[in-house]
């Protein structure tokens, strides 16, 4: 792929295999599905929430890219600091983020990740090591470098990871934190969801190369491109590059190329998903959907069969219902959140 | 201990003395730390003192550097990224209204970058429109932000310090105009910035001066000259434009019925248009002896040639003669 081409892993009619599992641990992958069933069911159920009306706000649904932030996860702890995007429900549910309070963010509630004041497109949690996101392309990727630069200063191996689409790439200030955080040898680990699209536009259409990988090249940083719809391979990949960073090698750049079955925002396929998507294209990308690849693979190995694998679903729709059906019921924030917070509230000595 | 003589740059530097003397989580970034002439007299040596893992001379990035140190507070650092030039911090608007300025909010309360962004004024000397602006009237109308500007040797040193320790995101914006002003200094005493706002910085009767910045200073010298023509000016120093508390100046009016405002800034949307339209809506009308009036640059970009430039700027003799004519005028 020295030409930055995208090769196969651009390519909808490939990449249809199970996933390889032979010689890993069960247990872990079981994890891993589980916790791609839980992202990819509490989507729909918000695309449902979004196509129905009980959700006022724009969501941005991630539905096909699951392996991505549950690869990236694993090699994670509480400590490190995870920036997002407006596509960034997969990355908080993989750190463990609750869903009730997801979705009562979603929803607009008092009790929500954002305390109710930033849906869907402003998520924050904090204890689990997610430091926000915000729906301005780029926003957070020179925040991720700063709190990767804290994390140096700080001495405890900790890292910054920010999320980003090929869309965001196009954004200056992705260069520059590039660039900044390779001469600051900042332990920042550039994680690129390459889903061919910026909101309806294909990465053709945009840059001259698929591959937005040359950008760590231009600025010296180690980079590695993978199949973003293989778990198993993104996993292996962010592991190896968190765990240099950990060890002071400064920073990393990994692109998962992936693929979104809905449009750019809210339930619908078949609008707002740009110039160049075809139903065809579609149907191949959904041929390489990350849960039943690793579904197969699993099922190859005689470690899921038929009825466990539906009894796993079962369990994580019952968990979705639930959480959405808690969040439905919570209360707004009140009048006064309006102009709360503005600034921190301190206590404040008396002269 | 006794007191010791600064002026404004050492004040700043003694400022940022204090800060990474006392605060291990406070580091400086910026273009130009590590060189001798970028920033005035205001951080020498602070890279040998402190060393270059904290005083980080950065890439020609504007808008990363400002997002990394927002980045870095919220991951509990104090960061103070320094522009030395407020022109070039455009390019960094995302982070500072976007970013800084909407996560307290944005987030509940639960995320607060306890940033210091030091922007510098630094004008004149036929540099042109683009080295040239105070933008300082954008930035207070951003809610979030907090936006400082010491006028005085002694708030140089202790609103940087008081700015630094406060738990937002602040805007802190000196003038290299200001930089040889002189006065003895007590030692440093952390002060709450939320506790700081407008300060009367001279009494008198006749009118209220407003101002902020190197403005208050032009208001200072123009007030002194008034005396001796047997106008008593009373000076007010705005010192934290955002959040902006009025009082200070309603209080003032109330006493002396006129207002002049003084601004750095361009006129339209300004800093001093604000200060007007806060101290009217709570001064009685009959109060008022005459219309206030404001003083600001000329609706333009600022000139390069050096003739031009000398009409462009207030001064002292502009603003003694707009105080005059507000007092004597019938």
């Amino acid at each position: 792929m020295n030409d930055w081409s995208l090769g196969h892993l651009a390519d909808p009619a490939r990449c249809w295999e199970p996933i390889d599992v032979a010689g890993q641990n069960p247990e872990s992958l079981l994890a891993l599905l589980k916790t791609m069933l839980r992202i990819r069911q509490a989507e729909r159920c918000l695309a449902e929430g979004r196509r129905n009306g009980q959700i006022g706000g724009p969501v941005h649904l991630g539905v096909g890219q699951e392996a991505v932030a549950v690869g990236v996860a694993t090699s994670l702890r509480k400590s490190d600091r995870v920036f997002g995007a407006h596509r960034s429900h997969s990355h908080v549910i993989s750190m463990g983020t609750s869903l009730h309070r997801l979705f009562a963010e979603v929803l607009g509630k008092q009790v929500g990740v954002s305390r109710g004041m930033g849906g869907s497109m402003h998520l924050w949690d904090q204890p689990n090591g997610f430091y926000g996101s915000v729906p301005i392309v780029a926003g957070t990727v020179p925040l991720a470098v700063g709190a990767a630069l804290a994390a140096k200063m700080q001495g405890r191996g900790d890292v910054g990871v920010a999320y980003l689409g090929d869309g965001a790439v196009e954004e200056g200030v992705v260069h520059e934190s590039l660039n900044l955080a390779r001469m600051l040898e900042a332990p920042a680990i550039f994680v690129v969801e390459n889903n061919l699209f910026a909101s309806h536009m294909h990465i053709s259409l945009r840059q001259p190369k698929a591959a937005t990988a040359r950008f760590a090249a231009a600025n010296d940083i180690p980079y590695e491109i993978v199949d973003g719809n293989d778990v198993l391979a993104v996993r292996a990949a962010a592991t190896r590059m968190i765990d240099l960073a950990r060890a002071g090698k400064g920073p990393g750049f990994l692109e998962a190329v992936t693929y979104r079955w809905y449009g750019h925002v809210d339930w619908r396929e078949d609008i707002d998903v740009g110039v160049n998507r075809s139903a065809v294209d579609l149907e191949g990308w959904r041929k390489r959907d990350p849960i039943a690849r690793l579904v197969a693979g699993l099922d190859a190995q005689g470690w899921l069969n038929q009825a466990q694998q539906v009894a796993m679903e079962a369990e994580v729709t019952q968990e979705v219902a639930l959480a959405w059906s808690e969040a439905c019921d919570d209360g707004d924030p009140p009048p006064s959140a309006l102009t709360s917070h503005v600034f921190v509230d301190r206590k404040v000595s008396t002269p | 201990m006794s007191s010791a003589r600064y002026n404004y740059g050492t004040a700043l530097l003694a400022g940022f003395e204090h800060l990474l003397e006392n605060y291990p989580e406070v580091f400086v970034l910026g273009q130009g730390l590590w060189s001798p002439w970028y920033v005035g007299n205001s951080m020498t040596d602070l890279d040998k003192k402190y060393g270059l893992h904290r005083i980080i001379d950065t890439p020609v990035s504007e808008s990363a550097t400002t997002g990394a140190a927002i980045g870095a507070a919220l991951a509990g650092m104090k960061p103070i990224v320094v522009h030395p030039r407020m022109d070039f911090m455009l390019y960094a608007m995302d982070a500072v209204v976007n970013q800084a300025a909407k996560w307290s909010h944005m987030f509940g309360g639960q995320a607060g970058p306890a940033v210091t962004i030091r922007s510098i004024i630094n004008r004149g000397g036929e540099q042109g429109a683009q080295h040239s602006q105070s933008l300082h009237a954008w930035l207070a109308h951003v809610p979030g932000l907090r936006v400082v500007m010491p006028a005085t040797v002694a708030d140089a040193r202790d609103l940087l310090i008081a700015s630094v320790l406060c738990p937002d995101p602040v805007v802190f914006i000196d003038d290299r105009w200001l930089y040889e002003l002189e006065d003895d200094l007590p030692p440093v005493v952390e002060r709450q910035l939320e506790r700081e706002g407008p300060k009367c910085l001279l009494a008198g009767h006749d009118l209220t001066i407003v101002a902020s910045g190197y403005s208050t200073q032009l208001a200072l010298n123009a007030a002194g000259l008034l005396a001796t023509e047997g106008i008593s000016a009373e000076v007010i120093d705005l010192r934290v434009l955002n959040p902006f508390d009025p009082q200070a100046l309603i209080n003032s009016v109330t006493k002396t019925g006129r207002l002049l405002a003084v601004d750095g800034g361009w006129s339209p949307c300004g800093m001093a248009g604000e200060v007007i339209a806060s101290v009217m809506e709570r001064v009685a009308p009959a109060a008022m002896k005459k219309s206030p009036v404001r003083l600001s640059l000329p609706f333009a970009p600022a000139p390069t040639a050096g003739s031009l430039e000398k009409i462009y700027y207030p001064s002292v003799a502009t603003v003694e003669s707009a105080a005059r004519e507000l007092v004597t005028k019938a």
